[in-house]
């Protein structure tokens, strides 16, 4: 089993290091393809003097060859990493340093920092929703297969998946902050300075986010639910004479409930820098928005930082998916 | 849900003689988009304590639909169940769900074919073994652990302390099984139904667990009902036997009325069709030509006319517009009892003259 955690995670450090590294390759063979130096991205509108630009491309490391800019970006993710000029103007980023964003004026990693614990409670808690609603709404359809709620449901969950974010989350908004009034101020605030706020602020994404994989959820469970139920062993136990409610959910919905925890790992690796248009929906200053402006305003470095946050979420929540299942299934054994 | 027809309750017992089991004039019919498939038609049958009765009969003959008919696991399906099955003085087919789940696993226990899907994969074998002894029993975990551990020690399973905490896909086959049987047994069960409880081993197994039941029926006297399509399953196990053919009982008797004067074509056919060990082979075995019925378009008339080789025997179109009723045989044993048109002497001129010799 460790040596299974192990090989997984070399496994995984490898995907970082490749996906990190076609990333900052695309960023650099972009302006070499468009003859423009790198430096013009970094600089004001006004395109500087030859020697500025000169100057520019040397504090910034851009005269290096790729593979030695890419060493120096990676040894400063470990180690930290000051950036400078000869003039004595000295930036020190501290390690694990992402890189430095001149367009804003600090460090990669402290915007990430900031934006994080956003990202984190919008994916978390729209997580928590969505399983136990669309646990229960998928459990109870598969019971009462054909039935009123059931059909119900079902049509709810197909308009669930096929209406976007970018609809619901102002329908939200419409309704909730402004006709009703109940939340007029969504600004956000963090969980630890001011968790009321905190609430107000993430329970609208919560829902828009939650009433989409929920939908998807509930189809889901509903499907196995329903080939869980007719199962040899469900009738077993209903002839060991347990009740109903026992049957139902120890024996049923417990071995449907397997490819779920697979999926449920992925989807929320991939939420994680993943909701940019929840975040522009509901103005969440999340990883997404970061990327988004990071984008409008062609700051790499950012870029950069956001997307090896995200593929960094998205391998570890496939090796806790895949060890997540050695527990959830005493079949697989990793030893 | 589904409309289930209400079947009348009789309140009174009928006089089911020392049975401890009575089956009357079950039907069990589902209703499908294609028709309404008829299961079980009119089946009767009684079971004695201490008494293993066989059911016999091909693939969608009625054997598994009967089983949990009587277990009651139809309700709440859209199946409809008329007629009455009492045990020990109990009606169950009205009985309600609650009423039944307290009886299955404790009074009656099923022991089911294919016991890898049988089991929950993903629970430990002891477990599932003690969840059914505390679902009846008021005792804690650490009592019922210690008697799932008597159970597979009972059912011959080696370490039986340590196996506890085994998964089934840890156990073999023949183990899987004995597994099935200890959870069935856990509770002493006065009724067992085993479904081909020796399908899927090999003949080694298949004769160790039938040793295994019949010493737990002579411990308990329990009343067994064993589902089988073997025949020398049958013949070494049973008191009594049903041959069931597209829903309905044909033919009933003793073990040695069905092997030795059996008096129903189909009957005749199972035994030309199966092979025998204790007679010089004479000629190939003869199958019973044709499929098995249609159980939504039953044939008219005799259930089995479509693929029997003696409806010439029977004077005019009966056995194609008449129904032939299940009737004690004339010189046979008490309890022999038989669904055919043909003359009760041209059947066993027929039986003693053609059949018997060619086996």
């Amino acid at each position: 089993m460790i040596r299974y955690v192990i090989r997984r995670s070399i496994g995984g450090l490898l995907v970082l290091l490749v996906t990190s590294f076609v990333t900052f390759f695309i960023f650099q063979v972009g302006p070499k393809i468009a003859h423009v130096s790198p430096a013009l991205f970094y600089v004001g509108k006004i395109p500087p003097t030859e020697a500025g630009q000169k100057l520019i491309e040397h504090r910034f490391g851009f005269d290096l060859p790729i593979w030695k800019q890419y060493f120096n970006w990676a040894h400063g993710i470990i180690f930290g990493r000051d950036l400078g000029d000869d003039t004595g103007a000295v930036v020190h980023c501290a390690k694990p340093c992402l890189g430095y964003s001149f367009r804003q004026q600090l460090p990669v990693t402290h915007m990430i920092r900031e934006a994080l614990p956003v990202e984190l409670s919008i994916a978390f808690g729209a997580a928590l929703l969505w399983l136990v609603g669309g646990l229960t709404i998928g459990s109870i359809s598969a019971l009462k297969r054909g039935s009123f709620f059931d059909r119900a449901a079902m049509t709810m969950a197909l308009a669930a998946v096929s209406l976007p974010i970018f609809f619901t989350g102002p329908i939200l908004l419409l309704i909730f902050k402004y006709k009703l009034q109940w939340l007029p101020n969504t600004g956000y605030a963090s969980i630890t300075s001011d968790p009321a706020q905190w609430l107000k602020s993430m329970i609208l994404p919560w829902f828009a986010l939650a009433f989409i994989f929920a939908a998807l959820y509930a189809r889901l469970t509903r499907a196995n639910m329903l080939e869980t139920m007719s199962e040899d062993y469900v009738r077993t136990a209903r002839a060991k004479g347990l009740p109903r409610r026992t049957v139902v959910i120890k024996h049923g919905l417990r071995a449907a409930l397997t490819p779920i925890v697979t999926i449920f790992g992925l989807d929320l690796g991939q939420l994680i820098g993943n909701a940019v248009i929840t975040e522009s929906v509901f103005n969440l200053p999340g990883l997404g928005l970061i990327s988004i402006r990071a984008i409008n305003s062609q700051d790499l470095p950012v870029i950069l930082g956001v997307t090896l946050v995200a593929t960094f979420a998205v391998v570890v929540a496939n090796i806790l998916v895949d060890i997540g299942y050695a527990f959830v299934d005493p079949r697989v054994s990793y030893s | 849900m589904s409309v289930t027809a209400q079947p009348q309750v009789r309140l009174d017992k009928p006089d089911t003689g020392d049975a401890f089991l009575s089956v009357r004039d079950l039907r069990v019919h589902f209703p499908t988009a294609d028709g309404l498939v008829k299961g079980v038609d009119g089946l009767s049958f009684d079971v004695r304590r201490g008494e293993i009765l066989g059911i016999v009969g091909e693939s969608g003959s009625g054997k598994s639909v009967t089983s949990q008919a009587i277990l009651g696991l139809h309700k709440g399906s859209q199946a409809r169940i008329t007629g009455e099955i009492w045990l020990d003085g109990q009606e169950l087919v009205g009985a309600s769900e609650d009423k039944m789940r307290s009886l299955r696993g404790d009074k009656m226990a099923m022991i089911f074919q294919d016991p890898l899907s049988s089991m929950h994969p993903f629970y430990r074998v002891g477990a599932q073994i003690s969840e059914a002894y505390l679902v009846h029993n008021k005792v804690s975990k650490a009592v019922a652990k210690k008697r799932a551990i008597e159970m597979l020690d009972r059912v011959g399973i080696p370490n039986p302390d340590k196996r506890y905490s085994d998964y089934p896909h840890q156990f073999s086959g023949g183990m899987r099984q004995r597994a099935m049987i200890a959870m069935a047994l856990v509770c002493d069960p006065k009724l067992l139904i085993a479904d081909e409880p020796t399908t899927a081993l090999d003949v080694t197994v298949q004769a160790q667990i039938l040793d295994l039941m019949k010493n737990l029926q002579k411990e308990f006297n329990s009343a067994i009902i064993l589902i089988t399509h073997d025949l020398g399953v049958v013949a070494e196990t049973c008191d009594h036997v049903v041959v069931m053919y597209g829903g309905q009982c044909v033919e009933a008797g003793s073990v040695n009325d069905l092997f030795y004067e059996p008096e129903m074509p189909y009957a005749w056919g199972l035994l030309t069709s199966m092979p025998r060990m204790d007679r010089t082979r004479q000629e190939r075995l003869q199958p019973i030509p044709g499929q098995p019925p249609s159980l939504i378009r039953v044939p008219k008339g005799c259930v089995f006319n479509p693929r029997c080789k003696f409806t010439d025997h029977v004077p005019g179109e009966r056995c194609f517009t008449e129904r032939p009723e299940l009737l004690p045989t004339s010189g046979g044993s008490a309890g022999h009892a038989v669904r055919c048109h043909i003359d009760p002497d041209e059947r066993r001129r027929l039986w003693t003259g053609d059949i018997q010799p060619t086996l």
